[in-house]
């Protein structure tokens, strides 16, 4: 048994971990279908505090592993289908190795499915970030990872001396096609609008770079291939009238949706998928002295949330770090409360 | 058993002509994804000693492989039988995933 389950290996999720392994919590982080997070898919991070001269999302993903690790916190890659709450008079003989020097009470326990096992906590902290949104088009299912992608840190090498568009409006579209100019020989912006939701220092980086042109207030209706990518058929806006561009490679920047599919039905959640974080909930023991409310709990009790899938708002990897922080603390203030 | 290094030039020996099935990791080390996904590899290569054969080949030093086998997203992960691609995973993939495909082939 442990007394914290961390979903989720990103910013959020590691340091959650560390706050909670520092405070001799048990500690286990469930890495996910992408280790490390959205950081490990981008190049230069400049601003996370700390490093003066920028550091690798890979790279600082890892130091945050390290640093976790290094107080107890234990990682394992597995994917989670789904959390139940059981009676902890259920628990079948106690895996010696996964044993706490907290003592047992005689309420629930979270049992967190993986693919192959399961994980048995005192706590949950949900830290599963987001995940790049497709258009949900069938051809572009079809021609993933042959032409079509969400990462140009990771595909781009393999469009040297080729002609690629990349899909979205904002930071990330034109993050990724000023990347994909040191690979490809041409670059074009689709973008279904004429204004962007870029900061103007990255638009401007864009439009400044010769090998970056731009298509406006066009929607993408197919991607166009059969075993490759060949084109994509775009529809003005405006006009209606469609064309077809040729292309050899899709890269995908029309944001982000949080990755709670699993959770749906045990947490409550927002349209979009968003946990709900309910701030009503008061810490016991603080309510007899201050109305300080409890930031990072959701519609289970004993499961606490952080990062981006909770933060539509901000995401950044500052910010779920922070939050991760909130949550460990929280955790750890409702175990001494209903565990201690 | 560890994994192996796959190369454009012991492709055909390694892979093709393998009696077991090979599993084998395209990857680069400028990509982050790949950073996370070698481990869960090198996990698998242990797993599965006497089995099946792991390998990694790096894109870089090998494109031939890799663009023969149509690899245009990494990292990207093939398992081959008798000489022929039986499964084609592409992003990271956990380790269990990896190894009930394995399992699947085996049995």
């Amino acid at each position: 048994m442990y007394d914290v389950i961390i979903i989720g290996s990103g910013p959020a999720g590691y340091t959650a971990a560390l706050y909670t392994s520092r405070a001799f919590l048990k500690t286990l982080v469930l890495a996910g279908i992408a280790p490390g997070g959205q950081l490990t898919t981008t190049t230069d991070v400049d601003n996370f505090p700390g490093f003066a001269g920028g550091i690798k999302g890979p790279a600082l993903m890892e130091e945050m592993k390290k640093q976790a690790t290094r107080f107890g916190a234990s990682a394992v890659s597995d994917v989670i289908s789904n959390i139940q709450i059981l009676p902890i008079s259920n628990t079948t003989k106690p895996n010696t190795t996964n044993t706490t020097n907290m003592p047992i009470d005689n309420e629930k326990y979270f049992d967190v499915k993986g693919q192959s096992e399961s994980y048995q906590g005192r706590a949950v902290i949900v830290a599963t970030g987001a995940q790049a949104q497709y258009l949900g088009l069938p051809s572009e299912q079809k021609l993933m990872g042959k032409g079509v992608s969400a990462c140009a840190t990771c595909d781009g090498f393999f469009f040297r001396g080729k002609d690629v568009v990349v899909i979205g409006g904002g930071d990330t579209a034109m993050e990724e096609a000023t990347f994909l100019t040191t690979f490809a020989s041409h670059v074009t912006i689709v973008h279904r609008r004429e204004e962007f939701r870029a900061s103007a220092i990255m638009l401007d980086r864009a439009r400044k770079n010769p090998k970056i042109s731009f298509l406006l207030n066009k929607t993408v209706e197919e991607i166009l291939g059969e075993n490759v990518v060949s084109g994509v058929r775009l529809k003005n806006n405006k006009t209606g009238v469609l064309e077809d561009v040729k292309t050899d490679g899709v890269f995908l920047a029309i944001g982000h949706k949080p990755s709670t599919e699993f959770l749906k039905g045990f947490l409550d959640m927002d349209a979009k998928g968003y946990i709900k974080i309910v701030k009503s909930q008061k810490s016991k023991v603080e309510s007899e002295n201050s109305n300080t409310l409890v930031q990072t709990a959701t519609s289970v009790e004993g499961v606490f949330a952080g990062g981006d899938c909770v933060d539509s708002r901000y995401r950044q990897a500052v910010v779920a770090a922070g939050m991760g922080c909130m949550a460990a603390m929280d955790a750890q203030k409702w175990l001494n409360e209903h565990h201690g | 058993m560890t994994d192996i290094t796959i190369t454009d030039g012991n492709f055909d020996s390694e892979v093709l002509k393998s009696t077991v099935p090979v599993l084998v990791d395209f990857w680069a080390v400028w990509c982050g994804p790949c950073q996370m996904q070698g481990p869960i590899v090198s996990d698998v290569a242990k797993a599965m000693a006497g089995k099946a054969k792991v390998g990694k080949l790096n894109v870089d030093e090998n494109p031939q492989m890799a663009q023969k086998y149509g690899v245009m997203s990494i990292p990207t992960i093939m398992v081959f039988k008798s000489g022929a691609v039986v499964k084609q995973f592409i992003g990271v993939q956990s380790k269990e995933t990896l190894l009930g495909e394995l399992n699947k082939l085996i049995n």
